[in-house]
């Protein structure tokens, strides 16, 4: 087993330019009793080293569908890649053998769940469960298994490390299960984290604290991170930029700051808008109509439009690409792009 | 307790009149006094033993008035469901009263029980477990009126249930679709239906939106707030979205392992909360504006809160607050509006050392007055 | 908030009744808000239970289809065994049938199937076996569902002190080998018809449905939907029959189903160890029984009431196998 940690060294020590992770027109469909269900249809994203990727979207939206993709945790059938490519540091990891794929799951990409709960073995103590990382992956001994767990749990401040690494995880509360969680992503000093509603089961005072953990980690380690959630304030607060997706579509990207103070989609602009505001305190909220679109049945040309206040005849009967965003003198906006045909007048909106 | 007591009010009492006087906007029309509820820990499968309590309620006293809504806020744990669960009368109280237009209604029965349903109503969290997936929409909405055939007469049931969908948002023509046809948002419309189908004046609402998508959580906080104008209720709204509840609440109370540990109006609590606890929940709010990230100024509360099996003595806050001292460790705070404070800070804190803390906010803005002053004028750094 | 998961969309086998990919016309109700009225898209889609969904999905499956028309026929064979036979199954000649061999020419005919060593019909008597069989099975069915549903319900629901007397004596029923329960509770009858059979199988099996009933119960229970109805003031009665039963009743009917063909075999097998159904009785385990003699020199005595008693048992297991997947797919 020594040869795997070799070979995760040297690999780590060649320098790559450029994303560490790049999702090229991923697609992903599941057949179902009821027909086909386009869960993703054509995501294009990346993360370079020590940036916070934020896929914001609700459910059925696919942020969560493209996560498993990448992690290659799909269920295969009754799910189905028909398309794309997930280059991991430039190699399609779609091509890959399962063994190569397993060594980059898990050692390279590490995934953190919303229910740390389900996520752990009930019947094994969770110092075990850290060890084991490193017996699987690292080939160490008992011994050094649990010194190492003991690190591991001291690193995510969890107190008395060393007197709990014994219990089980029903013993720890929600918020230190969600830290052990982080602790076995991090394990193996992962180049990307990938962490699927991380906080969302937690209360928002143990929230803040795990998502200054997490930032604080990666910071650390320099690592590259996905933060999939649907919730806006998280959002603000972490990622670098944001992915805005819709019935499997990524409707809208942006830098953090631009996305909040000027949305080029109606549908980022309408889910802003429904944040409560103290302002508008009396009166009613704004409310998006309509319901999120089934994947079964997802509407022709622009998959929002029959929700959307915008909506043309030309929305009705085009997909939109995702246009890149300008200034109105053509002054290109970094990293700014909207599947709108009307990306222009919804920048302009206020 | 007046002077006909829980016992009389068996089938002697004529229910329909018990509970008809109009109670004016404004006055308390339910008023809940030190409303204790443990739950026993027992061992032993055969000869059970009690050897302890969850402390899930214990102590808490606050009036919801006619016509207003109040948010009860709290993380998980803290008994705010349990507290829903009682005022409903779904489990029983272990202690304390809960009376509404002045009649003791803890530990009724019966038919005067029936009687009191009629005006207390329920919307539930979860919109894919509260409706029987065996039964129409029809019947469900329906139910409320077989339990309750005075509301309304057999004949007029199908009409009233199809107002009903109307009054929710749903098409009257759904009347005979099962629950799992209808998505989460539609699903607790559904459950709304229910809830007002006998025309209660009283709605408690545990968490109606978390369960739902961002974008149908607007239409539903929309849908309640106009039916409270339309059918004149009082909302008891329970959730975890501070900035939710902000929005719908006329009066906050944040609850803390048991207790209220504050209340006030929602200006009160969320410009000028004085408990400690309070303080730390609001600054830990995720603000959805990363402007906002660098001048935030958050408590980070250390530790996990202790089990309500075995909460701490004196205030429950102070194995986590950086303000406990010696007094807090013996003496219990009363929730009472504390003497040394004055203006929009004066309001029921419990807490002893209850005091403003300087806003973020208000920090955040002076500090960039201030530099926005030095720019002005020409001069660098303090 | 807990988001509702994204995969809840594209469930891949959808549990009939949760399914989310099948709203009637989803995108006809997106525009709810402005107008109430839909266009026809949705009218396609009728309104679907549980049940409904569970018979959509039993209609396709070929083993349902086939072990349905076994049972049909064999419930025929039971109530009119005339119609499917000339033959007085109780008719011995001794001089001229004794043993003899089956005859494949004699289409539906008395010798058929051959002759028994008492020179009676095997045919008739296979075909006049069967509504001992369907009786027994059948109604110790109804039985023990009654029986096991009704105390597995009050347990499940009351609770506490009412529960753990009625655990506690599942328990001990559940302690008895059936075999010997049968063994004790026939003794006690002068004559073992198959009331007497029926009597102490239900005796002995009415603890398995009660368990699954109680332990279904206790999960319905905790349902918002019966906390709803609580709320709403509906009695004890109401919740029972109108919340909880109907939620808690699938298992229960798996369970039975299955089990059907379990209690025609074991009155089988209580029939060829002699304790359970008697002559005049006919009954294919008494067959069998008195079949073993002549074994060596005339297996069809024995194989052809053995098939029937097989072919029984695995239509009603088939079928039982059928309705618990299209019911719960989740156990597959």
């Amino acid at each position: 087993m020594g040869t795997a940690a070799q070979t995760t060294e040297r690999e780590r020590g060649t320098p790559y330019e450029g994303p560490l992770l790049d999702v090229r027109d991923l697609h992903v469909e599941f057949v179902t009793r009821d027909g086909v269900a386009r869960a993703v249809n054509g995501v294009n994203y990346s993360v370079s080293a020590g940036e916070t990727l934020a896929v914001l979207g609700e459910s059925g939206s696919g942020k969560s569908v493209t996560a498993q993709a990448i992690m290659g945790i799909l269920d295969m059938p009754p799910a189905r890649i028909p398309r794309g490519e997930i280059r991991f540091r430039g190699q399609d990891m779609l091509k890959m053998s399962k063994e190569e794929r397993r060594r980059i799951r898990g050692g390279r990409i590490a995934m953190i769940f919303q229910d740390a709960l389900s996520s752990l073995n009930p019947v094994l103590s969770v110092g075990f469960q850290l060890g084991e990382m490193f017996r699987a992956h690292r080939g160490v001994s008992r011994k050094e298994a649990k010194d190492k767990a003991v690190e591991l749990m001291d690193r995510v401040r969890i107190p008395a490390a060393k007197d709990r690494v014994n219990d089980y995880p029903h013993q720890f509360s929600g918020g230190m299960r969600q830290r052990i969680m982080i602790a076995m992503a991090l394990a193996l000093e992962p180049d990307l984290i990938i962490a699927d509603e991380p906080t969302t089961a937690l209360d928002v005072t143990v929230q803040a604290q795990v998502m200054d953990l997490l930032a604080e980690l990666q910071a650390e380690f320099h690592m590259g991170l996905i933060l999939i959630t649907h919730d806006l304030g998280v959002v603000a607060d972490v990622a670098d930029k944001i992915a805005v997706m819709y019935a499997g579509r990524i409707v809208e990207t942006a830098p953090v700051h631009d996305l909040y103070a000027r949305p080029a989609h109606p549908y980022t602009r309408g889910l802003l808008d429904s944040i409560p505001r103290l302002d508008q305190k009396g009166q009613e909220l704004y409310a998006i109509k309509g319901l999120p679109p089934n994947l079964l049945r997802i509407p022709t040309g622009c998959a929002f439009n029959p929700r959307c206040p915008r909506a043309q005849d030309i929305c009705r009967a085009q997909v939109p690409e995702l246009f890149p965003v300008t200034e109105d003198d053509g002054t290109p906006l970094e990293g700014r792009g909207s599947a709108c045909f009307f990306w222009k007048e919804t920048l302009h909106d206020r | 307790m007046t002077a006909n007591g829980a016992s009389a009010l068996g089938a002697a009492m004529p229910e329909e009149v018990a509970f008809t006087q109009e109670v004016p906007r404004g006055e308390p029309i339910l008023e809940i006094r030190d409303l204790v509820k443990y739950f026993p820990l027992t061992q032993g499968v055969l000869f059970r033993k009690q050897v302890g309590a969850v402390k899930a309620v214990d102590g808490v006293s606050f009036d919801l008035m006619q016509g207003e809504t109040l948010g009860i806020v709290g993380e998980s744990g803290c008994g705010k469901s349990t507290l829903a669960k009682v005022l409903m009368n779904l489990e029983q109280a272990t202690g304390g009263s809960v009376r509404y237009k002045g009649e003791e209604i803890s530990r009724l029965s019966g038919s005067a029980l029936k009687a009191v349903r009629r005006n207390i109503q329920m919307v539930f969290q979860d919109p894919y477990t509260s409706l029987n997936p065996r039964m129409t929409v029809g019947d469900i909405i329906g139910e409320p009126f077989e339990i309750h055939p005075e509301v309304a007469p057999r004949g007029d049931r199908r009409k009233a249930v199809q107002d009903l969908l109307d009054v929710v948002g749903l098409n009257p023509e759904y009347i005979n679709r099962y629950p799992h046809q209808f998505s989460g948002g539609q699903r607790q419309r559904i459950g709304i239906a229910r809830g007002l189908a006998l025309k209660p004046e009283i709605i408690i609402c545990d968490e109606p939106v978390s369960a739902l998508d961002v974008s149908v959580q607007a239409q539903v906080i929309n849908l309640l707030e106009q039916l409270q104008g339309e059918f004149n209720l009082s909302y008891m709204f329970i959730a975890h979205d501070l900035s939710i509840v902000r929005h719908i609440s006329d009066r906050v109370g944040v609850m803390y392992l048991g207790r209220m540990v504050e209340i006030g109006s929602d200006a009160e609590i969320y410009d000028h909360a004085t408990h400690p606890y309070t303080q730390a929940l609001l600054s830990a709010v995720p603000v959805p504006d990363p402007t906002a990230r660098e001048s935030r100024d958050r408590i980070v509360l250390t530790g996990d809160v202790p089990s309500p099996a075995n909460p701490p003595s004196g205030c429950r806050f102070r194995t986590r607050c950086w303000k406990a001292q010696q007094r807090c460790e013996v003496e219990v705070p009363l929730l009472v509006a504390p003497s040394w404070l004055a203006g929009a800070a004066s309001h029921d804190s419990a807490c002893h050392f209850a005091a403003e803390r300087e806003s973020e906010q208000s920090a955040a803005e002076r500090e960039s007055e201030q530099s926005a002053a030095e720019r002005e004028n020409g001069q660098g750094g303090d | 908030m807990p988001d509702v998961h994204d995969e809840d969309s594209y469930q891949p086998h959808p549990k009939p009744g949760v399914s989310h990919l099948d709203y009637a016309g989803e995108q006809g109700m997106a525009v709810e808000q402005e107008t109430l009225i839909e266009p026809d898209a949705e009218k396609r889609e009728e309104a679907r239970s549980l049940w409904g969904d569970a018979w959509r999905d039993l209609r396709r499956r070929p083993i349902f289809l086939i072990s349905v028309l076994l049972i049909v026929l064999l419930v025929l064979m039971a109530i009119f065994p005339w119609a499917f036979t000339d033959a007085n199954p109780r008719k011995a000649d001794l001089v001229h049938d004794y043993l003899k061999r089956p005859d494949w020419t004699d289409f539906f005919g008395a010798g058929w199937f051959g002759y028994d060593a008492q020179g009676r019909s095997i045919y008739a008597r296979v075909i006049y076996g069967a509504r001992a069989s369907i009786t027994v099975g059948i109604v110790v069915t109804a039985g023990v569902t009654l029986l096991g549903g009704l105390t597995g319900m009050v347990a499940g629901y009351f609770g506490g002190a009412v529960d753990a007397v009625i655990s506690r004596i599942i328990d001990i029923f559940f302690g008895i080998p059936l075999l010997l329960g049968a063994l004790v509770l026939l003794n006690g009858f002068a004559s073992r018809t198959v009331w007497a059979v029926v009597f102490a199988l239900v005796v002995l099996g009415w603890t398995q449905i009660a368990r699954v009933m109680r332990g279904a119960v206790l999960t319905v229970k905790q349902s918002d939907y019966v906390v709803a109805g609580r709320a709403l003031g509906a009695g004890t009665g109401r919740l029972m029959l109108r919340h909880i039963l109907p939620n808690a009743v699938a298992p229960v009917i798996v369970v039975a189903t299955i089990a059907l063909g379990g209690y025609i075999a074991t009155e089988a097998t209580l029939s060829f160890l002699g304790i359970g159904l008697q002559e005049p009785t006919i009954s294919w385990g008494i067959d069998i029984s008195s079949a073993q003699k002549v074994i060596r020199t005339a297996p069809y005595v024995m194989f052809f009431p053995a098939a029937a008693l097989s072919i029984t048992v695995l239509a009603f297991i088939m079928m039982g196998d059928a309705v618990r997947d299209a019911l719960d797919p989740k156990l597959r």
